[in-house]
C-alpha cells in the first residue's frame, strides 16, 4: 500500500513537475517579452526564438544524460583497466579479440543475426499473407501477434516447458522430447547440445518477432494498388507468382524496414540467453557476456565497456541508415 | 480473389489449413503454461500438459500380504487385500518388473502351480493356494492406473497468498506506471517543438533522436549507475523511473513527432491567426488531436517497462524487498526449477497483465507500430 501511495505520489510530482516547468516557463517568457506595446513586433520575434528551446528542454536533458552521456563515457571507461585507476589504451580491445568467450559470443551473434530476422520475417511474411483474407484472419494474426506481449523471462518459462529433459525411459514433460520419443528417438538435453541450443534460443526469439513482422508486412501488403494484382491476374499469373513477382517486389522497401528492426532487437538480446542457459554450453552472446564482466564476480568496467562499445558499433550502420532515410523524408 | 476463389477452392481450404496450423504453431507455447498453471506438482511432473485432458496414467506396485495374512476358506487359503490407494482405476496390472502391464484387470495369473492371483478393476486383489502360505515376503504387484483429467487452482491461492509474488507485483506496478506517464509528458513538447516550431537545428536534432532510438541500453548501465550514485539517487525507484524515462524518450518523441506533423496544418496557422499562443495551441489542440499516438506510446512503454529484466536488474537490485516479478520469475527459474506449479502459476500471473493490455488496446498498438515502422515502403 505504501508503495501504491509512492507511486501514485511519484505520477502526481512528476506531472505537476513538468506543467510546471512548460507552464511556468512559457509565463516567464510572455513577462519578459511580452506580445503587445511599442516593441510587439520585437518581443515575439525573440520570444518565438526561446520557446522552442523551452519545449525542447527536459527531453534534450534526458537524452544527453541517459543517452548520449553513456556512451561517451563507456567509449572513455573502456581504455582504462577494470577499476578505472590506470590508462591502458587500447588493450581491452586487444584482449577482446584473443578472448575465446568473446570470439564465441561474436560467432553467436552473427549466428543469431543470419538467423532470426530472416526466420521472423519469413513468417511474418506467410502468416500475413495466409490471413490476409480470412472470415478468422484478425483472430489469427492476434494469436501470432500476442507472444510480443510476453516478456523475454516468460518466454523462458514457456519454453522451458518444451525442452525439457526427462531420462529416456521415463514419461517426457517437454513437448519437444514427447515428440522425439514418439517418433522413435531418444530425448535430448536439447539445451546442452551443442550449436542445437543456439538454434532453439533464437527459436524463442523467432516466436516472439514473427507476430510484429506480420503486423507491419500485412500492413504494407494491403496497401499495395489493386490493378497491378488484377492485371496479373488476368495475364494468367498463378497465385504464387503474384505474390513472389507482384507483391513481394513492391513491399521490399517494408521487408527491409522489418528486417533492420529486428537486426536491433537480436543485437541486444540478452534476456534469453540469460534466464535460459546463461551463456553456457556455448551459447554466449554479447549482451549476456557484457553482463557477466560487469555484474559477476569482481566487476572489470574496462573490459565490460569495451563490449559495450563493441555492440554499440555493430549498430552504427543501421543509425546511419535510418538518420540518412529520417532526413530524405524530411525534405 | 473472390474471382479466383470459385474455380480454386481447393487453394481456399490449403490456405484456411496452412493459417490454422501456423497459428496452432504459434499459441501451443503459451497454452502449455496457461493448462500447466492449473495442474499440482504431481501431474506436471509424471505427464505432459497435452495429455492432463485425458486423464494421467501413473505406475506404481505393492507388495500383497504375507503368510501372516492368509485366512482359510474351505478348502483354499487366501490372501486378500487392495493394491491401489483411494479411487484410483486399474487398467492394466502384473507381477513382473519386466512387463508391469501384462494383464487387464480381472485376469487370473498362475504364479506358480496352485496358486492363483486375480487383481480387479477397483485395485482388490485375491491370491488363493490349495496348500497354506509360506512366505514372508508379500508378493509384488505392479499396478497402472489412470487418474481422471484434474485441474485445480490451488496454486493460484499459494502463489497470491505466499506473498513474494504480491510483493513483486506490486513492485512492478510502481516501476511501471510514472515510467510509462513521465515520458510521454516530456516527449509530446519535445515533439510539437520538433514538428510545429521554426528554430534553426531542428533538422539536425530530429536526426539525432532518429539516431538514439538504436543505442543499446546496455552501453548506459555503467555509467549510469555511477551517475546515480554520485548524485545521491543510489538504487531504487526513483533511478528506475528516471532511466526508463531516458530510454523510452527517443521512441516517445519519434512518434508523436510522425504523427503531429500529419496533424492539419490549417487548424494550426488559424489558432495562430486568431492569437492563441503556443502554449495554448498546444494544450487544447495538438494534445486531443495527438491521442491515438500518445496511447500507441503508452502501450509501448507499458509493455517494454513490465516486461524488462535488465534495467531492473541493474537499477533496482535484487533484494526480496526490490524484487519485480521478471526478476522474480528468473530466481524461481534458477533456484526452485523443481516446483514447476510455482514456476507455471507465476509466469502466468506476470504475463496476464501485459496479455490483458495488448488484447484491449491491440488497435493502438498496431497503429503505432505502423508510424514507428513503414519508411520509405
Amino acid at each position: 500500500m505504501e508503495l501504491l501511495w509512492l507511486a501514485v505520489s511519484t505520477i502526481a510530482i512528476g506531472v505537476f513537475g513538468c506543467v510546471a516547468w512548460f507552464w511556468g516557463s512559457n509565463w516567464l517568457l510572455d513577462r519578459i517579452y511580452p506580445p503587445r506595446g511599442a516593441r510587439a513586433g520585437d518581443n515575439i520575434r525573440r520570444a518565438n526564438q526561446i520557446r522552442p528551446w523551452l519545449f525542447l528542454g527536459p527531453a534534450i536533458l534526458f537524452l544527453s544524460t541517459y543517452l548520449v552521456y553513456p556512451v561517451l563515457d563507456s567509449f572513455w571507461r573502456s581504455l582504462f583497466n577494470s577499476n578505472g585507476s590506470q590508462f591502458v589504451g587500447l588493450d581491452n580491445y586487444v584482449w577482446l579479440v584473443n578472448d575465446g568467450k568473446f570470439r564465441e559470443s561474436m560467432l553467436n551473434n552473427m549466428a543469431w543475426l543470419l538467423v532470426v530476422p530472416a526466420l521472423s520475417t519469413l513468417f511474418g511474411l506467410l502468416a500475413a499473407q495466409l490471413t490476409d483474407r480470412l472470415k478468422w484472419g484478425n483472430i489469427g494474426k492476434s494469436l501470432i501477434f500476442m507472444p510480443m506481449a510476453i516478456s523475454f523471462v516468460g518466454a523462458g518459462v514457456i519454453w522451458k516447458f518444451i525442452y525439457e529433459y526427462r531420462a529416456s525411459g521415463e514419461t517426457q514433460i517437454g513437448l519437444l522430447n514427447w515428440i522425439v520419443t514418439q517418433l522413435g528417438g531418444e530425448p535430448q538435453i536439447w539445451l546442452t547440445l551443442p550449436m542445437w541450443n543456439n538454434l532453439l534460443l533464437m527459436i524463442v526469439l523467432v516466436w516472439i518477432q514473427t507476430g510484429f513482422a506480420m503486423v507491419i508486412l500485412s500492413a504494407a501488403l494491403r496497401g499495395i494498388p489493386e490493378e497491378t494484382i488484377e492485371a496479373a491476374i488476368l495475364d494468367g499469373a498463378s497465385p504464387l507468382q503474384v505474390f513472389f513477382k507482384i507483391k513481394v517486389p513492391q513491399i521490399m522497401g517494408t521487408i527491409a524496414v522489418v528486417w533492420t528492426t529486428i537486426t536491433i532487437v537480436v543485437l541486444k538480446v540478452f534476456d534469453i540467453v540469460f534466464v535460459m542457459t546463461n551463456g553456457q554450453w556455448g551459447t554466449q552472446v554479447l549482451a549476456n557476456l557484457m553482463y557477466d564482466w560487469m555484474f559477476r564476480g569482481t566487476p572489470d568496467y574496462g573490459r565490460g565497456s569495451a563490449i559495450a562499445i563493441v555492440l554499440m558499433i555493430l549498430v552504427t550502420p543501421i543509425m546511419v541508415w535510418n538518420i540518412y532515410n529520417a532526413r530524405k523524408e524530411v525534405r | 480473389m473472390e474471382g479466383m476463389a470459385g474455380q480454386k477452392s481447393s487453394l481456399a481450404w490449403a490456405v484456411n489449413i496452412s493459417a490454422f496450423l501456423l497459428v496452432l504453431l504459434w499459441t501451443i507455447p503459451t497454452l502449455g503454461l496457461f493448462v500447466s498453471s492449473f495442474r499440482d506438482r504431481d501431474q506436471i511432473s509424471t505427464s505432459g500438459w497435452w495429455q492432463s485432458f485425458s486423464g494421467s496414467v501413473q505406475t506404481g506396485f505393492v507388495r500383497s500380504g504375507t503368510a501372516d495374512d492368509q485366512v482359510q476358506e474351505g478348502d483354499l487359503y487366501v490372501i486378500e487385500g487392495s493394491a491401489l490407494e483411494g479411487t484410483q482405476e486399474l487398467t492394466s496390472w502384473g507381477t513382473n518388473a519386466r512387463q508391469p502391464d501384462a494383464n487387464a484387470p480381472g485376469d487370473t495369473v498362475e504364479l506358480e502351480p496352485g496358486i492363483d492371483l486375480t487383481v480387479t478393476e477397483d485395485g482388490a486383489y485375491r491370491m488363493t493356494s490349495a496348500q497354506p502360505f509360506e512366505m514372508r515376503r508379500g508378493e509384488r504387484i505392479f499396478t497402472t492406473t489412470l487418474s481422471p483429467p484434474a485441474f485445480t487452482v490451488d496454486n493460484y491461492n499459494r502463489v497470491l497468498t505466499a506473498g513474494g509474488l504480491g510483493r513483486a507485483f506490486m513492485n512492478t506496478m510502481t516501476v511501471t506506471i510514472p515510467a510509462t506517464v513521465i515520458p510521454i509528458l516530456i516527449a509530446a513538447f519535445a515533439a510539437y517543438a520538433l514538428a510545429w516550431m521554426q528554430f534553426p537545428g531542428r533538422a539536425l536534432l530530429t536526426a539525432c533522436v532518429v539516431g538514439l532510438l538504436v543505442v543499446p541500453l546496455q552501453v548506459a548501465l555503467i555509467p549510469l549507475l555511477r551517475l546515480h550514485n554520485e548524485l545521491g539517487i543510489g538504487k531504487g525507484y526513483l533511478g528506475i523511473w528516471l532511466a526508463h524515462t531516458g530510454f523510452g524518450l527517443p521512441l516517445a518523441v519519434y512518434l508523436l513527432r510522425n504523427y503531429m506533423v500529419g496533424l492539419p496544418r490549417e487548424v494550426i496557422e488559424s489558432a495562430r491567426v486568431d492569437g492563441a499562443t503556443e502554449f495554448q495551441i498546444f494544450r487544447r489542440i495538438i494534445l486531443p488531436l495527438s491521442f491515438p499516438a500518445l496511447a500507441s506510446f503508452a502501450i509501448f512503454q507499458f509493455l517494454w517497462v513490465w516486461n524488462d529484466l535488465l534495467v531492473a536488474t541493474v537499477f533496482l537490485g535484487n533484494t526480496r524487498e526490490q524484487l519485480v516479478m521478471t526478476g522474480l520469475l528468473r530466481e524461481l527459474m534458477g533456484s526452485r526449477g523443481g516446483e514447476w506449479e510455482i514456476l507455471a502459476t507465476s509466469a502466468f500471473i506476470s504475463i496476464a497483465v501485459p496479455l490483458l493490455v495488448f488484447f484491449a488496446m491491440q488497435k493502438y498498438l498496431v497503429r503505432g507500430l505502423l508510424a514507428g515502422s513503414v519508411k520509405g515502403g
